[in-house]
């Protein structure tokens, strides 16, 4: 006996783990939220402000972080129009600014603690918090940029056009919803840092 | 599209990059680094049921201190070494004992074992999948789930012992090393192992939500899906949203433990120093934990609740009462448990009026409880009972969750609270509406889907005699805990011989102790049975329970890719039984109303008008003809 089923790779194989990368955005977002939420109850109970203006550097990551959502959404544009090449210089572009984002941040925190004395170990937990916020967060980053780097390495081994879109395509929804957890973390704290 | 083809032997042509063929599985990757997610299903028991015997013997030495609080027995020090000195349980090791027997039976039996087990085997087979939405995943979230049981129990290998804050782990207890032994390197251990645990969950649950959603084969709408099916599913969606939530809270003990943080510690003199830490809040803690820990609950006894439901129907040969009420209750369930988490912190120094407002929730939670409780019995009532010893589980399971749920009312009320919390009335309580209800749940679907996991049947009788024991025992054990819970004796403690008031209840402990050792031993003949049967017992028929779901549709063989052919397509529900005017009483989900249009109903054709249409023209005929005799 042989029975036939039709099966399109595409569809059966990369939509599941799609959404899988949806699902896993929301449990990223959850463990950001219990963060920030830990940190009002935590402020609001004890009465303790952060007190804290927020570094300039902070400016400048987010520019940076929204700049390279805009490369990659350039990358993204070209995967689908098969020019490989300009996907390679924009997946580049990104992971250039990517790893900029890491770098003004870990600056940032050389700022806090050696001009403003604001420390991780602050008797002020609201002031450990800032620290947790950020950390975190730039662990998701070096998660992230591997991932980028894994989409560009196939690139170049020249795998196929829809492993490319998608592998594309589940950079991208990490990378902007690292943008906007950023930006929300951001906006957070500038509304708290008094 | 390409066209795959399928061998009569089933392997089918899939896997994750549709060009790699490996038609020979090699023992490990059959066995062990398996994607098949069948075998991962039966790796998840396996692993639960020796944890479960693990954290069962761990309990039974905390009863005999409890029961013999004078006595020595040197071969506790033979066994046990340093933590038993001169025949006796050491103080230290006997909160040890009690906080890991409750992580191990909490997360590790009854969170990945219950889940884990069933959600890997069920889901695919029920919904009619070929496998999991990503195998690799799934096979990840075991080997995680496996070494965080190996790291959990090496903390029984430290010199300084396992964590014993209890499976809550408060700080600021287990935030300070130096506080006790057990929050020096077991508390790290716990930690580590808990971080696995949860990546462990995260990646399971993630797999199968993605997978109900998006993989269901043809005519397998959402409302045709078997209330297993929906458990599971709600069960991982819980799961997803809680405990990223446990691991921030873990995030913020590991800095205040390990980084000189002070999230959660504040005016701590430690051996009479003064110790740095200002302005943390143990409460911060408490709040982390039980938004997670409250649906934790839930994730425990909501798959229970769904096998049962499911082995209920099958087994009183009726249709399960209110379907769309149970589906509608575990939706109600799942959103309010993550509203009601106040209800463990009343006596914190909450603002009574917050507290006022988590009584509320948690009473309003009491009433999906109660439709599901109540659709269970109307689904036995004046059923064709068969009594198999999956259904003795099932009915034990609702047994459990109606008394341990009633005493859940007691202690949602902030009031009643004052009195009852951190008592024994508390152990009682979630011992039996969580414990032995999700356990009971547990061992149904073990009974029931051996068949289809193991392609062989086990041993009836010894079903029997392992459920009348348990049930019994555990009443025994844990039903007289109430009335040492509302005399005012608190959990947690080492010898009730230390206190004038408690001293009366230790006739009673001596009681539960022997109770509790006669249930233990009666999960040997379950062992036995369950080991046995996997290589000797009698072989199974493709349906032996005569049940419409698909799972029942696969060969009894396993095949990669579960159906030789193409998936079934699904017309009806799943609980067509003892449907009036149908030929047998049960009409499997993949039998088209064409073929049934004896039994058919107006009901069964709601949005389907081209087939009511074909029923009353069938129904016209009938009459005509009769009208003509
Ligand atoms: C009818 C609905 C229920 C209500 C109103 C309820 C209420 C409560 C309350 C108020 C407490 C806190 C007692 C205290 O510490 O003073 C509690 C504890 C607990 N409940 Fe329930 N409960 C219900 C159902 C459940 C279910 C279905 C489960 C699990 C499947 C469960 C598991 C637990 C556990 C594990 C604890 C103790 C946690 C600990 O302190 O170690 N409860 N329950
Ligand atoms: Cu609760």
């Amino acid at each position: 006996m042989m029975a036939s089923i039709q099966k399109n790779p595409d569809r059966l194989d990369f939509e599941p783990k799609k959404f899988n990368m949806w699902i896993f955005i929301f449990t990223s977002f959850m463990f950001f939220a219990a963060l920030t939420s830990g940190f009002i109850v935590y402020s609001g109970g004890k009465g303790h402000g952060l007190n804290v203006i927020m570094p300039s550097a902070f400016m400048y990551s987010t520019a940076v972080i929204i700049l390279s959502s805009g490369t990659l959404f350039l990358a993204q544009r070209a995967v689908k129009r098969s020019q490989i090449g300009a996907q390679q210089l924009y997946l580049w572009l990104t992971f250039a600014l990517g790893v900029a984002f890491f770098v003004i941040q870990v600056y940032a925190w050389s700022v806090l603690t050696y001009k403003m004395n604001v420390y991780l170990t602050d008797p002020n937990a609201s002031r450990s918090f800032l620290y947790i916020f950020t950390g975190s967060h730039l662990l998701h980053i070096i998660a992230a940029i591997l991932l980028l780097l894994s989409t560009l390495w196939g690139t170049y081994r020249k795998v196929p056009q829809a492993r490319n879109l998608y592998k594309m395509q589940m950079t991208s929804i990490f990378w902007h919803f690292l943008g906007i957890i950023w930006i929300y973390l951001y906006v957070f704290l500038l509304l708290n840092q008094n | 599209m390409s066209t795959v083809a399928v061998h009569d032997h089933g392997v089918a042509h899939h896997d994750e990059h549709g060009h790699e063929h490996h038609h020979n599985e090699t023992f490990v990757s059959k066995y062990i680094f398996s994607m098949d997610h069948k075998m991962i299903g039966k790796q998840f028991l396996i692993t639960g049921i020796t944890m479960a015997v693990i954290a069962m013997i761990l309990s039974i030495l905390f009863r005999i201190q409890l029961a013999y609080p004078d006595k020595t027995f040197p071969l506790l020090t033979t066994l046990l070494g340093h933590f038993a000195p001169n025949g006796r349980i050491s103080t230290e090791f006997y909160l040890s004992l009690v906080t890991i027997h409750g992580t191990i039976m909490v997360f590790f039996v009854l969170t990945a074992g219950l889940s884990g087990t069933f959600a890997n085997l069920l889901i695919p087979l029920q919904i009619g999948a070929r496998d999991m939405a990503s195998p690799f995943m799934n096979m990840l979230s075991y080997w995680f789930f496996f070494l965080a049981s190996v790291v959990m129990l090496s903390s029984f290998f430290v010199q300084s012992g396992p964590a014993s804050g209890g499976w809550t782990i408060y700080p600021p207890l287990s935030a300070l090393p130096k506080a006790m032994p057990g929050s020096g390197e077991g508390m790290t251990l716990w930690l580590i192992s808990m971080v696995l645990f949860v990546a462990s969950s995260l990646m399971g649950g993630i797999n199968y939500v993605s997978t109900i959603l998006n993989m269901r084969t043809k005519g397998m709408d959402l409302w045709k899906m078997p209330l297993t099916i929906w458990a599971l599913f709600l069960t991982a969606v819980l799961g997803i949203l809680a405990f990223p939530v446990l691991v921030a809270g873990v995030v913020l003990l590991i800095f205040d433990r390990s980084f000189g943080t002070s999230f959660y510690l504040s005016d701590i003199v430690l051996n009479g120093v003064q110790q740095p830490y200002e302005g943390g809040s143990p409460i911060l803690f408490q709040h982390l934990f039980w938004f997670l820990g409250h649906p934790e609950v839930y994730i425990v006894i909501m798959p229970a609740m769904g096998i049962s439901s499911e082995i209920m129907s099958v087994n009183s040969r009726k249709p399960i009462f209110g379907y769309h009420a149970m589906v509608y209750s575990l939706i109600g369930i799942t959103v309010l448990s993550f509203i009601v988490w106040g209800h463990h912190m009343f006596v914190t120094g909450m603002n009574p009026f917050l507290g006022g407002v988590f009584m509320i929730t948690t009473l309003i939670i009491a009433v999906p409880s109660a439709v599901k409780t109540f659709n269970w019995l109307a689904t036995l009532w004046r059923g064709n009972i068969r009594f198999t010893p999956a259904m003795l589980f099932a009915i034990g399971m609702v047994s459990f969750f109606i008394s341990g749920g009633l005493t859940g009312i007691f202690l949602g009320n902030a009031a009643l609270d004052i009195n009852l919390h951190d008592t024994y009335f508390v152990v009682a309580h979630f011992h039996l509406v969580m414990g032995s209800a999700a356990i009971f749940g547990m061992l149904a679907g073990v009974y029931h889907w051996f068949p289809k996991m193991f392609g062989r049947l086990m041993d009836e009788k010894l079903g029997y005699l392992h459920f009348w024991l348990t049930f019994i025992g555990a009443y025994l054990v844990f039903f007289p805990m109430h009335f040492m819970g509302l005399d005012g004796v608190p959990r947690r403690y080492y010898a009730f011989t230390e206190f004038a008031s408690m001293q009366k209840w230790l006739t009673i402990n001596t009681f539960i102790t022997w109770a509790a050792i006669m249930a233990a031993l009666a999960q040997v003949a379950f062992l036995y049975n369950f080991v046995v049967s996997i290589f000797a017992g009698k072989k199974t028929t493709q349906n032996p329970w005569e049940s419409n779901t698909l799972e029942w549709t696969t060969p009894v063989e396993h095949l990669h890719g579960n159906w030789p052919g193409e998936i079934p397509t699904v017309y009806r529900w799943p609980y067509d039984y003892s449907k009036p005017g149908a030929e047998e009483d049960f009409i499997p989900q993949t039998v088209p109303f064409s073929q049934t249009m004896s039994s058919n109903l107006p009901h069964d054709f709601e949005d389907n008008p081209a087939g009511l249409a074909e029923l009353n023209r069938f129904k016209s005929t009938l009459k005509a003809e009769e009208k003509v005799k």
